[in-house]
């Protein structure tokens, strides 16, 4: 019984799932090819090269308003970020300093990726809710504020991927990490070299959340 | 009739307890909040007042819950660090942990954009670009390929990132507690992709996910090949939903960024998608300006949990000494810990299993007689890295990095056997 379930099984792997592999190269035949339609819906990254922008254009005078509209709230008139909402704009020459300003001007390499994240991404809570046309309109109001763009220069899918930014040198790739010393995995066990005096103390300090008593 | 009354008898009592939990009782949730103080007439010679009634029967938690004993071991966040709760992070309590495996519902949350919940019915994974067949699969197609079951650690590369100038916060929790280790069972993109086929031009993979953030990030075919897999239960049970529910990607050793949850599409390519979470984030500052980018192995690390600033020494003469390491390039090697600062180490008992890319636990007996301690542990891996001070990590990267730090951190054991975050220097 069992041998002849075991014989039926082998003869049913020989001769189906061969014939499924021939037909279309797939292992297990599961899932359903995407369609173009559904693939567009989805598919909303854009790529430094400009890859995957919208068919669409906006300037930073468009912008000035969508940005006052949906944006100002929280990311403040000039890009100052209200609060601890992060800062948008400024921030120049900061980065070697003590108080590094890290703004889409200052440190972002790639005018693609303010297109790809505040569509996918903002207004926050309202992903994915701005026209192609108002993307790129508060993107270029951004790229003007930095003065990285002129007020009247109009961005499009054809442009974002050659606007230069100020940061775009600033990356190191690749990682050259370990970047320790190697000691070979045997590291100093007695009378070490260490220093014991306490110059700092997160007590003293006094951020730390404290616990509720009741 | 007896039963009522001893039902009576039994919620009086614990509305008594209740009045008196302020006593010893921290408040931290709803519940009815239990005296953590001894009741004398519970020991022995007499009989305890569980004993003398029936207890709950099966079913009064369908789903069972920490003991009411327990509540004070939950995630906490720090609220001044960020604007909102739906972009914020809170953290592990490591500190309360033992062993490798980390509780669902304790493992730390990092969000973008909030929790999404997500009908399974509704979940599409699509995967599209440089494949021969552009899909998309159910989760249920994705539970019919074949399985596996893994342990590791996910660790945010912001872990301890507020203390490179300093310690700032007085919390083995809030200092190392953005780390969790669960078994993961779901599927390799290995296998996954003998569905789609691979064009020999894809070099990359983007992540993208579902939530209101749509977080995406870009990962390298080789590792992608290598041990990535998607998700969809963790511990043997579904995700929990602030993980990704119902699936998400896992990339073994590498930041917790990137182990986008509520996954929703990858996207071969031939270049990096250079999106907003690998440029504005997640690349470190060093002092020259320039950045690093692309840092994504979680390198070797190691924490004692207790004593720790939430962990006092409470009796004199023997200790356990616990702690965790865990390394992103494979396995954990060694534990070694040092009682003064730095200056002599021993090696510490590395429990099994130590498994690649998973927590590993050590502990580590030692007397205490009311003396002053610097306490340390150091990590070191199958690759023969060892854990650094934050003063060589400062010297090669400066203070401005925030993500990294894998420095070894020093619990200062006062007199009184409380314990404070130090910088030594
Ligand atoms: C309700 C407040 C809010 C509004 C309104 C809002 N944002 Fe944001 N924005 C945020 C938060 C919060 C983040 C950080 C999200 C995270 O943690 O990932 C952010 C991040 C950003 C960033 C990335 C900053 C960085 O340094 O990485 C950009 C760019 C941005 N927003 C642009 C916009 C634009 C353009 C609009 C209007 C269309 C907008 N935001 C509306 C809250 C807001």
């Amino acid at each position: 019984m069992f041998a002849l379930v075991k014989k039926s099984l082998i003869f049913f792997v020989l001769l189906f799932i061969p014939n499924l592999i021939i037909a279309d190269e797939r292992k297990f035949n599961l899932g359903k090819i995407a369609t173009k339609t559904e693939i567009a819906g989805w598919d909303i990254d854009v790529r430094p090269d400009g890859l995957g922008a919208p068919l669409g254009s906006g300037n930073a005078i468009k912008g000035e308003e969508v940005y006052a509209e949906q944006c100002a709230s929280c990311h403040g008139d000039f890009g100052e970020g209200i609060d601890r909402w992060p800062e948008l704009v400024g921030g120049e020459d900061s980065l070697d300093t003590h108080d590094p300003v890290k703004t889409t001007g200052s440190y972002w390499p790639y005018a693609s990726t303010m297109y790809d994240y505040i569509y996918r991404a903002m207004p926050f809570g309202v992903a994915q809710s701005l026209t192609y046309d108002e993307t790129y309109q508060v993107v270029a109001y951004l790229l003007y504020m930095n003065e990285i763009i002129d007020e009247d220069f109009v961005l499009n899918n054809k442009n974002i991927g050659k606007i230069k930014m100020p940061n775009v040198k600033g990356f190191l790739i690749p990682d050259p990490r370990p970047d320790i010393a190697n000691v070979n995995g045997n590291p100093c066990m007695q009378n070490c070299n260490s220093s014991t005096k306490i110059i700092g103390k997160a007590r003293d300090i006094d951020v730390t959340p404290e616990e509720e008593k009741s | 009739m007896k039963k009522n009354k001893q039902k009576e008898l039994k919620i009086n009592r614990r509305e008594l307890l209740a009045g008196s939990a302020s006593l010893g009782a921290i408040a931290f949730s709803s519940k009815v909040a239990y005296s953590k103080e001894t009741n004398l007439d519970n020991l022995p010679p007499n009989v305890p007042e569980w004993t003398g009634e029936l207890g709950e029967g099966v079913d009064a938690n369908p789903y069972g819950m920490p003991s009411e004993f327990e509540n004070n071991v939950i995630r906490r966040n720090v609220e001044w660090l960020t604007a909102s709760t739906e972009s914020s992070v809170n953290f592990t309590p490591i500190q309360d942990l033992e062993g490798i495996v980390t509780p669902n519902g304790l493992c730390f949350e990092r969000h973008h954009g909030g929790v999404s919940i997500i009908n399974p019915k509704d979940y599409r994974l699509m995967i599209n670009g440089l494949v021969d067949r552009e899909m998309i699969f159910t989760l249920d197609d994705l539970k019919r390929f074949p399985q596996t079951n893994k342990f590791y650690f996910l660790e945010c590369a912001a872990n301890g990132g507020m203390e490179w100038k300093g310690s700032q916060l007085n919390g083995c929790q809030y200092t190392f507690g953005m780390v969790h280790n669960v078994q993961y069972t779901g599927v390799k993109l290995s296998d996954l992709i003998l569905e789609t086929g691979l064009k020999p031009k894809a070099k990359w993979v983007l992540a993208e996910g579902s939530d209101s953030s749509g977080m995406t990030r870009s990962i390298p075919i080789e590792k992608i090949l290598d041990d990535c897999m998607i998700a969809w239960a963790m511990n043997g049970e579904a995700l929990r939903s602030e993980q990704g529910y119902p699936a998400r990607l896992v990339v073994p050793g590498w930041e917790g960024n990137m182990w986008v949850k509520w996954l929703r599409r990858l996207e071969f390519g031939d270049m990096p998608y250079m999106t907003r979470e690998e440029t504005s984030k997640y690349t470190d500052l060093l002092p020259d300006g320039k950045a690093r980018m692309f840092t994504w192995v979680m390198d070797a690390k190691s924490v004692v949990t207790s004593p720790s600033p939430e962990k006092s020494i409470l009796y004199r003469g023997i200790q356990q000494l616990r702690g965790l390491a865990w390394s992103g390039r494979g396995k954990i090697k060694r534990v070694d810990v040092s009682l003064d600062g730095g200056k002599n180490w021993q090696t510490a008992k590395l429990h099994d299993p130590v498994m690649s890319k998973s927590l590993a636990r050590f502990t580590l007996p030692f007397e205490w007689n009311g003396q002053e301690l610097l306490v340390q542990s150091r990590a070191i891996d199958e690759t023969n890295y060892v854990q650094p001070t934050i003063h060589e990590l400062q010297k090669l990267r400066g203070v401005n990095s925030i993500y990294h730090n894998n420095s070894i951190a020093t619990w200062k054991v006062n007199k009184d056997g409380t314990v404070d975050n130090v910088r030594l220097g």
